[in-house]
């Protein structure tokens, strides 16, 4: 049987380099999936169908089975972020401090419903399902920073900030 | 490493610190974190060497009373200080030595007093990232004596006679557990740390893995010892990216120090530990699904027989213990399993952990003896509801568990206890509901929350909880009919009998506890079309939909 060679990278892109340095370390096992699609969604911002092919070709998985865990996990994501990221917690101790009217008024101010992104790609409107800091219900994280008690104002301005910077 | 290198190790640390008159301790935590530590202990560092003061400042984990953050010790006195922010780091530091800030005093000694720390018992007292503070403390005294004094089955029966139970909420006896995996055949076995804490609400595993990693660490390689295992993996959602990063300098430091890798303490004991991340998937917190997760697949749970003690990760025998069962390991290897059957109640022994929060003052992390009565633990600890408002019930165990009322505040917490009332302990969220908190709309908020996480694989969960869901969503705007009730329990009753894992055979438990409790909230719904508490629209021309890619 001759020896697997891994297939070219898709680009000159040196971020490639940085997903086949997460293979390389594991082996090429099958098994490392999930951890070279984490690689790839936080070098690329969101799995694009290049590197989804890239990886299962990589791994020698089935594209179908690359592709189900893709959908499967709700951490991965399909399609690019936008510049600024608001993540609502949905957690149940946010819920019941309110992070649904929170999230109702976001989806007003940027006629756009959660998991989506505006038009112009300016800001992104996530759910989460808790991200750990319940005590400080109703979290926002924006841009990755956890706000606590967060107030719909509060919310608004930031939005209000983001729609121009 | 060897005892004596360890004993070494504490004592240099010990005199390192000693040189300093004052410890300043500074919660790290996220909830802190996110109130400004970061810059308060940056300004205390400045303070404190501008003082001429020999202070050390000290970053830890988190301390418990989350909602009074930042949070701030001060060693060796003990004042804790409370809503602390960058500009208050001079006047703290002026104060060591003589009189503390009155205006930062906190006065929670009832909120601590009623508290046993065995789990938490380093938290807010060490660097989470230096292995030398966690030695310091006795760490990996345990693992060391256990190498080199014990015998695996020794390790087994001390585990079964502490009466330790899974801290992640099914509540089976962790020596027993520990006794099939090391019976079980086969040269190659795997621990695995369920760090996947997808419960929403609860967050004492994510306290302990950035608190305390070295403790789960050690609780892990004492297991690999006794059921016979070489290699563990560490489970953790990927939405905790601080815990993962202090497991990691965790993880590197501990084999830096020899007490990970080949020859651990001169025996022949070989053990270390890789990280896996979760993406995000609650159903991953099951046992075989999260396996499937380890091995790069989609976490879809199988049914057992055979359990991963006989066949786990890649085949082999697995043993799967939470992060806070690993985090009590240590504690009752050093102190013997008596002392910790002498804590807690007949059935459940020791401590549990848990997340305070929700419409109550003293929002964070506790740790109580079990037994200890709900009442305590919410009026006393927790402060009591605030604002004026009235208590309506406890939620615990998350989307698995149910609703408490107040009328059975008197409950002792344990196991059997909360299971007999219609709940679990699950991995112990608690969440405190006031007047203004709709009963209805908790139990859909929690069905939908089990629709969208249900993997798909077996009907009755795939298809039963959207069902539900339209029937809650039905009665919540006003177009519910009471014979929706009935269909509502009969569904409830088919899901739990049917359903392939735990996800499914408890999705219907908010539902059937808020219908044993607080049924007139849904009688009012659907015969008055009123929402008590004001919180349901019950807006009859709102579209009952489901999204479309569940029921696809």
């Amino acid at each position: 049987m001759p020896a697997f060679t891994p297939p070219p990278l898709p680009s000159n892109d040196n971020r490639w380099k940085i997903v086949n340095g997460t293979m390389r370390k594991n082996g090429f096992a099958r098994h490392a999936l999930i951890e070279t699609l984490h690689t790839v969604q936080s070098a690329f911002g969101c799995l694009d169908d290049d590197s989804i092919r890239f990886v299962a070709q990589s791994l020698r998985v089935p594209l179908s089975q690359a592709y189900g865990v893709v959908t499967f996990y709700h951490y991965f994501s399909l399609k690019p972020p936008g510049k600024h990221t608001a993540t609502v917690c949905a957690g149940t101790a946010c819920y019941i401090k309110g992070s649904d009217k929170l999230m109702v008024a976001a989806e007003k101010r940027l006629g756009i419903s959660r998991g989506q992104t505006t038009s112009n790609g300016q800001i992104s409107l996530m759910t989460a399902r808790c991200v750990g800091a319940c005590s400080r219900a109703p979290v926002v994280m924006c841009d990755g920073e956890v706000v606590g008690e967060m107030t719909s104002e509060q919310m608004l301005n930031q939005l209000e900030r983001w729609a121009v910077e | 490493m060897t005892i004596e290198e360890l004993e070494q190790v504490a004592k240099s640390v010990c005199q390192e610190y000693g040189k300093y008159d004052f410890e300043v301790n500074v919660c790290m935590d996220l909830a802190c974190v996110s109130q400004g530590s970061d810059k308060l202990r940056e300004a205390l560092e400045k303070a404190a060497e501008s003082s001429g003061k020999k202070v050390l400042v000290r970053r830890t984990g988190c301390m418990g009373p989350c909602s009074s953050g930042p949070l701030v010790r001060v060693d060796p006195e003990e004042i804790l200080y409370h809503h602390v922010n960058a500009g208050h780091a001079k006047a703290i530091v002026k104060s060591l030595g003589g009189k503390p800030v009155p205006a930062l005093q906190c006065d929670l000694n009832e909120h601590f007093d009623k508290q046993v720390r065995v789990v938490l018992e380093n938290a807010g007292h060490i660097d989470p990232e230096k292995i030398d503070d966690y030695i310091a403390r006795d760490g990996y005294k345990a693992l060391l004596t256990v190498l080199t004094e014990m015998m695996p089955n020794g390790v087994i029966h001390r585990i079964t006679e502490s009466g330790l139970r899974g801290r992640g909420g099914g509540g089976y006896p962790t020596g027993l557990k520990w006794g099939t995996v090391a019976k079980a055949a086969g040269d190659v076995k795997y621990v695995v740390c369920n760090g996947d804490e997808g419960d929403p609400g609860a967050f004492m595993d994510r306290s302990v893995m950035e608190g305390d990693p070295h403790r789960v660490i050690e609780g892990m390689a004492i297991a690999a010892y006794a059921v016979g295992a070489s290699k563990g993996f560490i489970y953790v959602r990927a939405e905790y990216p601080v815990a993962v990063s202090r497991l990691t300098t965790a993880i590197r430091e501990a084999r830096r120090r020899g007490l990970l890798g080949n020859g651990i303490c001169n025996t022949p004991f070989n053990f270390d530990v890789e990280i896996r991340l979760g993406a995000g998937a609650f159903v991953c917190g099951e046992e075989t699904a999260l396996l499937a997760s380890i091995e790069g697949k989609r976490g879809a749970p199988r049914p057992r027989p055979p359990y991963p003690a006989v066949s786990g990760l890649f085949g082999k025998p697995t043993l799967i213990n939470n992060v806070e069962t690993f985090a009590n390991i240590a504690p009752i290897v050093r102190n013997g399993g008596k002392w910790f059957a002498n804590m807690g109640s007949e059935r459940s022994k020791g401590t549990k952990v848990f997340a305070l929060t929700g419409k109550i003052s003293n929002t964070g992390l506790v740790e109580v003896p079990m037994g200890i009565k709900l009442r305590e633990i919410i009026e006393v600890i927790g402060g009591g509801v605030p604002d004026g408002h009235t208590f309506k019930a406890v939620q615990t165990g998350g989307p698995s568990g149910g609703c408490i009322p107040a009328e059975m505040l008197d409950l002792g917490v344990s196991y059997d206890a909360l299971m007999a009332v219609g709940s679990i302990m699950g991995s112990g969220g608690m969440i405190v509901m006031d007047d203004t908190s709709c009963m209805v709309n908790v139990a859909k908020f929690f069905v939908e929350f089990c629709m969208t996480e249900s993997c798909g694989k077996c009907i009755p969960c795939r298809a039963g909880t959207a069902q539900m869901y339209t029937l809650l969503s039905r009665i919540c705007s006003a177009s519910g009919t009471m014979e929706d009730l009935d269909l509502l329990v009969s569904l409830c009753e088919t899901i739990k009998e049917t359903s392939l894992c735990g996800l499914g055979q408890t999705a219907p438990n908010p539902v059937l506890s808020t219908l044993k409790y607080f049924r007139n909230e849904y009688i009012e719904h659907i015969q008055h079309k009123r929402c008590p508490a004001g919180v349901c629209l019950m807006d009859a021309t709102a579209p009952v939909a489901v999204p479309a890619e569940v029921l696809a």
